[in-house]
């Protein structure tokens, strides 16, 4: 269960009218290495992996779930006041077409977000190693997507979002020493 | 051999339907704890070496049908 916070884990403040760049950062709500996946990627492994480490992945997963709350800002802010014609100068027109200016689980290209972007293997040392390269994807989307504005308040809310990334792939990386340490052997009754 | 296994106890709960299987294991094979291959690591003889997969004595990780 969870308890609700009413308020962003970080400021998001959007200052130029981009429509464009709302359709940029659906690949962080909705692509295969966005937040979306993320949390759901950590959260559905928890159960299947070593007690030592449960607790981390719920940790991580849940703030996943506050980043997404992040992106859904910035694409809400950058679109709730734009035309028709306006979502069409930006590329949005057949986003338009079947969800007006509702937020949906795509990527930057309109392709919705499907279960085969994450993967749940079993093996715990498999399973972390897929977490790692997830986090190294998601830095590097968001450097991309840092590239692709010229917004310094957007940025700056990118760079918090950055910087999470290489925190948590330090933290899947420890979660793996712990794994492979020589810990509680078999007991045999 | 059992240098590469590693044991966890799955959570046993008071009203679980299925009786407890208590302990599960998953490998950690050599590569883990090599950053980067030294020279000069002992060698399997050649034709041993094809059936195993490596050269590398080190690098063997053997897996049984478990």
């Amino acid at each position: 269960m969870w308890i609700y916070e009413k308020k962003l884990q970080y400021p998001v403040r959007v200052s130029k009218c981009d429509p464009m760049m709302a359709k940029l950062l659906m690949e962080q709500y909705g692509g295969a290495d966005g937040e979306l996946a993320a949390a759901l990627r950590y959260l559905n492994q928890r159960y299947t992996i070593p007690d030592k480490v449960i607790g981390l992945l719920t940790d991580i997963g849940t703030e996943e779930f506050a980043h997404l709350e992040m992106i859904a800002t910035m694409i809400y802010k950058l679109t709730k006041d734009a035309t028709p014609d306006q979502l069409k100068a930006a590329g949005l027109g057949p986003h338009f077409a079947a969800h007006d200016s509702a937020l949906f689980y795509t990527n930057a290209n309109g392709v919705p977000w499907t279960a085969s972007y994450i993967q749940a293997k079993g093996d715990p040392i498999a399973d972390l190693y897929e977490d790692i390269a997830a986090e190294e994807k998601a830095r590097a989307t968001y450097q991309w997507l840092i590239d692709l504005t010229d917004d310094v308040d957007l940025q700056d809310s990118l760079k918090f979002l950055r910087e999470r990334e290489v925190v948590h792939s330090l933290r899947f990386r420890e979660a793996v020493e712990i794994l492979k340490e020589k810990q509680s052997e078999k007991r045999f009754y | 051999m059992s240098d590469q296994v590693r044991y966890f106890e799955v959570f046993a709960g008071p009203f679980d339907p299925c009786p407890p299987i208590g302990y599960k294991s998953f490998q950690v094979p050599p590569n883990h704890f090599i950053t980067f291959q030294p020279p000069n690591l002992p060698q399997f003889q050649p034709y041993e070496a094809l059936k195993l997969g490596t050269l590398w004595q080190p690098l063997y990780s053997p897996y049984g049908s478990q």
